[in-house]
C-alpha cells in the first residue's frame, strides 16, 4: 500500500549542531521524489529521521494519515536500499530478498514465489543461489532492490544507492531504478549529492542547503526558473552577474548590468538597490551588441562549443554556443559583445531572494 | 650481444635470502619433524618399520585417555571462551562500558601472562594449602578443587578468553552499522537481528578465536602438567613418555608427538575449509554506534565483565604479593621482605640471565629473518614464497614439546651435536616465535604502498638500497609490534625449553616450574614476578608505541 508521506517542521540536532532546521515536505502518493544537496546538507538525516534510525528533535513524520514518530524502525514499514547496499554476506541472493519477508513471518510457500518475482523484475533469477561476494556491484543493487520492494513497503527509501558504481553502469542502473519505481508505484524518497541524477530520475527535487530546503520542484522548474543564486549554481552552471534593479511596482524592471547593458526584466514585487542575475552558459549568447569582452578560449566538445569570455572589468564568463546552431567561429582574443533574453534568466535581489517571474 | 648478456639470469640478493631461509627451515623444521615421524614408525620391542607405537596407542587406556581428556578439555575449554568470550566482546563494543580501553589492555594482558601462572597462582589460592581454600575450611565449606579436569578447564578459561574477545570484538568493530539497520528495517526485532545478521556475519571471527584456543589448549604443558594430578593429557604424557626417570620411550614419545600435531593439523584443516571461505571482508562505512547505558543499568553490565577481567588478572595479582612472602618449610609466614629475590639471585641467576640472553639473541635474529621473510611473502610472491609461507607458519601448529623431541632426536648425534648448548635454545625459540613477527610485518607490508619503494628507485636509488633506506625503515612498526609478542613469549617459553635444557642452559620458566613442584612457593612466585613485570612493561612500551592499536591475533 503506497503512502503519501507529510513531514513538518523537522528538527535534527547534534549536540549545539543543528543538522536539520525545521523542514517540511508533502511527498505525494507514488512520487519519486530527491532530495538533493553537497554533503552535510541534511539530506541523508532526513532520510534516516523517516526510515527511525535517526531520532527525531523536533516536528511530525506522516504516512498518509498515520503519525510515525514513535515507532520504532523495523515496524515502520519502509523499504530502504542502502550506499553500501549492505547485502547480508552470509546469505545467498535468495535469502537475502527472503529475508524481510521471514521477519513478517510469512509461510515459506508464499515466500518462494513473491522472491522469484522479485528476482524476475530486477533480471538476476539466474544468480539465485550465488553468495554475494560473487556479485558485481551491479548485481548487488539490483539484490539491494529486490530485497527493499518485495515486502512491498509502504515508501522506499534510497540512500545515494548509485554512488558505488562506475559511470556507465550508474546511468544504465538509474533507468532501472526509474523504472521500476514507476511500475511498482511506490513512493520512493531518494538521496543524492549528483545534481544531473537527480534531475533524470525525479518527478519532483528538494535542494537542501545546511538543513534548509532552498527549493522544491520539478527537475525542469529548478533548472529552468532557480528560486536563488545556490540553487543555481548548484544545478547545472550558472554566470552571475551583479546589477542594479529599479522596480517600483511588480511588472516590469530596469536592470543596469555593469552600466554596460541595460535591460527590462518581468519582476514579481518592487524593489529598487543591488540585484544579482543568474544565466546558464547556453542562455549566453553572441550579439551585436551587449557587455563587451573578450574571447579567452574556446573548448570544442562536439555537439557544443564552451567559450570563456572576459569582461572589461575583469569577470570570467562560460558561454556555450551549439554546434548546429552556428556556422562561426571565434578565436582566442576577439572581441565580442554578449546578449541574453531577459525573460530566460533568473533575477534576485540584495537577500538573494527571487525577483524575475 | 649485450641484450644477451643482460637478459641472463644473476642471482641476486633476494636469490640467497629465499635460499638461505629455505635451507635454515630444512634444517631446523623439516629435518627434526621428519626425524619424529621416522622414530615413531620404529620400536625397541619390535625389528624394523612398524605401527606398533600407534597399535598400542590404541589399544591401552593409559595412552589413549590422554587423547580423549586432551580432546574432552579441548572442546571444552573451547566452548567456555566462547561463553565468557562472546558476550564480552558485544557487550564493550556496543554500550558504554566505564574503563573500556582499560579493560581491553587488561584482557590483553591476562593473556600475554606467562601460560602457567595462572596454574601456580589458582593453586595458591584453592590447592590443598591454599589461601581461599582455608577460608573456606574455616567458615566450614569445602572449596571447590582446582586440581583436575575442571581446575584445567577454569585455568584455561581465565588464560584463553581473551582469543575470543580479542577475535570477536575485531569483528563487531568492523561489521558495517547498515548491515544492523537493514535487518531493521526489514522488520526484524533486536533479538532476531542479533541472531541472523549479527552473528551469523561474525562467526567466523568467532572461530577463528576459538580455533586459537583449541591450539593453545591441545599444546600446552604447563598448566595440565601443575594441575592434572593424574589426569594426564597428550603434552604431559609426551614429556613423561620422554624424560620421566624410568623407562622413557623416544619411539613411543615420537608417536605421540605425530598424533598431537596430527590433531592441529586436522584443526588447521578445518580452519582452511570452513572458516576462511566465509571471511566477509567489510567496507566499513558508518562504524557501529555504541549505545549509552545509564544508572543500574550500566552497572550490572559493566559488573560481571569487571568480575571476569579481575579474576583473569587476579593470578599475576597473587604472585608479586607471594614474591614478598617469606616463609618457612611447613609453610608458615615468616615475614615480608626480600629474602625469596635473595634467594634466587643466588641460586637461580644463571636462569635470569639466561632468559634475557636467549630472548635476546632470538629477537635480534627474529626482527632480521622477519624483516627479510615478510619482504618475500609480500612482494616476491612465487611458488617458493609460499612454500617458505607454509614452512614459517609450521612451528605454529606444532606444540613446544613436540618440537623440542624433534629437535633432541634430530641433533643428538653427529655431524650436528647441538643438545645441551644454548644455541638449540636460541634456535627453538627463533622457529617457534618467528611467526609472530612475519605476521604482523606481513600484513603490515600488504598495505603498504608498493609505488613508494618504485618511486625511490624511479629517483636513481639502486633496488637493494631502496630496501634497507625505505621499505625494511617503513616495515619497522609492523615488525616491531609483531616482535614485542615473540619476544613476550620467548622469555615465558616453557614448553620447548623444558625438553631442551640442560644445567647450564635453564631458564626461569623451568626454574619456577621445579620450584612448583618442589612446593618452593616463594621463590616460584618471584621469579614469575619477574616475567610478569617484564612481560607488562614490554606490553606498556608497545602500547605506548602504537598508541593502543597493537594487534594480538
Amino acid at each position: 500500500m503506497s503512502n503519501r508521506v507529510i513531514i513538518k517542521d523537522a528538527v535534527k540536532r547534534y549536540g549545539d549542531f543543528t543538522a536539520l532546521n525545521g523542514v517540511s515536505l508533502d511527498i505525494q502518493e507514488g512520487e519519486f521524489f530527491t532530495l538533493l544537496g553537497p554533503s552535510g546538507c541534511g539530506k541523508t538525516t532526513l532520510l534516516r529521521m523517516i526510515a527511525g534510525f535517526n531520532s527525531i528533535e523536533g516536528g511530525d513524520f506522516y504516512f498518509g494519515d498515520k503519525r510515525i514518530n514513535d515507532v520504532p524502525a523495523h515496524k515502520r514499514d519502509i523499504g530502504m536500499v542502502f550506499q553500501n547496499y549492505a547485502i547480508f554476506p552470509h546469505l545467498t541472493v535468495r535469502e537475502n530478498v527472503a529475508y524481510g519477508l521471514k521477519a513478517r513471518k510469512m509461510p515459506a510457500k508464499e515466500i518462494k514465489p513473491k522472491v522469484d518475482e522479485a528476482l524476475e523484475l530486477v533480471q538476476i533469477s539466474h544468480l539465485a543461489d550465488r553468495k554475494p561476494n560473487e556479485l558485481s556491484g551491479g548485481q548487488q543493487q539490483r539484490v539491494a532492490l529486490a530485497r527493499a520492494f518485495v515486502i512491498e513497503p509502504s515508501v522506499l527509501l534510497m540512500d545515494e544507492p548509485l554512488s558505488n558504481l562506475d559511470a556507465k553502469l550508474r546511468v544504465q542502473m538509474r533507468s532501472v531504478i526509474k523504472k521500476l519505481q514507476r511500475r511498482l508505484g511506490i513512493t520512493t524518497i531518494y538521496v543524492t549529492h549528483d545534481q544531473e541524477e537527480a534531475l533524470a530520475i525525479s518527478d519532483r527535487i528538494a535542494v537542501m542547503k545546511e538543513g534548509h530546503i532552498m527549493q522544491i520542484g520539478t527537475p525542469r522548474e529548478i533548472y529552468a526558473k532557480p528560486q536563488n543564486p545556490f540553487v543555481a549554481g548548484f544545478i547545472g552552471v550558472s554566470n552571475f552577474l551583479d546589477c542594479e534593479v529599479k522596480a517600483p511596482a511588480a511588472g516590469d524592471a530596469a536592470v543596469s548590468i555593469k552600466g554596460e547593458l541595460d535591460i527590462t526584466v518581468p519582476v514579481r514585487r518592487a524593489y529598487t538597490g543591488k540585484g544579482k542575475i543568474s544565466a546558464r552558459p547556453e542562455q549566453l549568447f553572441f550579439s551585436e551588441s551587449g557587455m563587451p569582452g573578450t574571447v579567452l578560449f574556446s573548448t570544442f566538445l562536439g555537439d557544443f562549443i564552451e567559450h570563456e569570455v572576459q569582461l572589461n572589468d575583469g569577470q570570467n564568463l562560460i558561454v556555450n554556443e551549439y554546434t548546429k546552431d552556428t556556422t562561426e567561429v571565434h578565436s582566442d582574443g576577439e572581441k565580442v559583445h554578449l546578449s541574453f533574453d531577459p525573460t530566460r534568466i533568473s533575477l534576485y535581489d540584495e537577500s538573494e531572494e527571487v525577483l524575475s517571474l | 650481444m649485450n641484450k644477451r648478456l643482460g637478459s641472463r639470469w644473476k642471482p641476486d640478493f633476494w636469490f640467497f635470502t629465499k635460499l638461505f631461509v629455505i635451507l635454515a627451515m630444512c634444517l631446523f623444521i623439516v629435518y627434526p619433524f621428519y626425524t619424529i615421524i621416522t622414530k615413531s614408525v620404529f620400536s625397541s620391542k619390535v625389528e624394523g618399520v612398524t605401527l606398533y607405537n600407534f597399535k598400542r596407542f590404541f589399544s591401552k587406556p593409559y595412552y589413549y585417555q590422554a587423547l580423549l581428556r586432551s580432546m574432552v578439555v579441548c572442546f571444552a575449554t573451547v566452548l567456555t571462551t566462547t561463553l565468557v568470550g562472546v558476550p564480552i566482546a558485544y557487550l564493550i563494543t556496543r554500550y558504554n562500558i566505564p574503563g573500556k580501553k582499560i579493560l581491553h589492555i587488561f584482557i590483553i594482558m591476562s593473556l600475554m601472562s606467562p601460560p602457567f601462572i595462572g596454574a601456580y597462582s589458582w593453586i595458591i589460592l584453592l590447592g590443598r594449602a591454599g589461601l581461599l581454600a582455608k577460608l573456606f575450611a574455616k567458615i566450614g565449606l569445602t572449596a571447590p578443587t582446582i586440581y583436575g579436569r575442571g581446575g584445567i578447564i577454569f585455568v584455561f578459561t581465565l588464560h584463553l578468553f581473551p582469543y575470543v574477545y580479542l577475535y570477536t570484538s575485531g569483528a563487531m568493530n568492523s561489521i558495517d552499522s547498515s548491515l544492523e539497520e537493514a535487518s531493521e528495517n526489514l522488520g526484524m526485532n533486536k533479538l532476531r537481528r542479533i541472531w541472523t545478521v549479527t552473528l551469523p556475519v561474525i562467526l567466523p571471527s568467532i572461530l577463528a578465536g576459538c580455533i586459537m584456543v583449541f591450539m593453545t589448549c591441545l599444546a600446552d604443558f604447563g598448566t595440565p602438567m601443575l594441575l592434572g594430578e593424574g589426569y594426564t593429557v597428550l603434552p604431559v604424557l609426551v614429556y613423561n613418555e620422554y624424560m620421566s626417570e624410568s623407562a622413557t620411550d623416544p619411539y613411543m614419545a615420537s608417536a605421540l608427538s605425530v598424533i598431537i600435531v596430527f590433531c592441529s593439523l586436522a584443526m588447521l584443516g578445518f580452519q582452511k575449509l570452513v572458516v576462511e571461505k566465509r571471511n566477509y571482508t567489510m567496507s566499513s562505512l558508518r562504524p557501529p554506534q555504541e549505545t549509552e547505558l545509564h544508572g543500574v543499568k550500566r552497572f550490572l553490565v559493566s559488573l560481571p565483565i569487571y568480575l571476569v577481567v579481575g579474576l583473569a588478572f587476579l593470578p599475576q595479582i597473587v604472585v608479586v604479593c607471594q614474591s614478598f612472602i617469606e616463609r618457612s618449610f611447613s609453610g608458615m609466614v615468616k615475614g615480608i621482605n626480600l629474602n625469596n629475590y635473595r634467594t634466587i639471585m643466588s641460586r637461580l641467576g644463571r636462569n635470569i640471565r639466561n632468559t634475557y640472553v636467549f630472548s635476546i639473541v632470538a629477537i635480534v635474529f627474529i626482527i632480521v629473518i622477519g624483516i627479510l621473510v615478510s619482504y618475500i611473502l609480500v612482494r616476491k610472491k612465487g611458488k617458493v614464497a609460499s612454500l617458505i609461507d607454509t614452512l614459517i607458519m609450521f612451528p605454529y601448529v606444532i606444540p613446544g614439546s613436540v618440537l623440542g623431541i624433534g629437535l633432541i632426536v634430530a641433533f643428538n648425534r653427529k655431524p650436528l651435536v647441538l643438545v645441551g648448548t644454548s644455541a638449540i635454545m636460541i634456535i627453538s625459540y627463533i622457529i617457534r616465535k618467528l611467526p609472530y613477527t612475519v605476521r604482523s610485518g606481513s600484513a603490515f607490508l600488504y598495505q603498504m604502498d608498493p609505488f613508494i619503494e618504485e618511486a625511490s628507485i624511479n629517483l636513481g636509488v639502486s633496488p637493494m638500497k631502496t630496501f634497507f633506506t625505505v621499505t625494511a625503515r617503513m616495515m619497522l612498526p609492523g615488525i616491531m609490534s609483531g616482535a614485542v609478542l615473540s619476544w613476550i613469549t620467548c622469555i615465558n617459553e616453557l614448553s620447548s625449553s623444558i625438553m631442551l635444557y640442560s644445567g647450564k642452559t635453564s631458564t626461569i620458566a623451568v626454574a619456577i616450574y621445579q620450584e612448583v613442584v618442589r612446593m618452593s612457593d616463594g621463590t616460584a612466585a618471584a621469579l614469575a614476578t619477574i616475567l610478569t613485570v617484564t612481560t607488562i612493561i614490554s606490553l606498556v612500551i608497545v602500547f605506548r608505541a602504537t598508541k593502543g592499536k597493537v594487534k594480538i591475533v
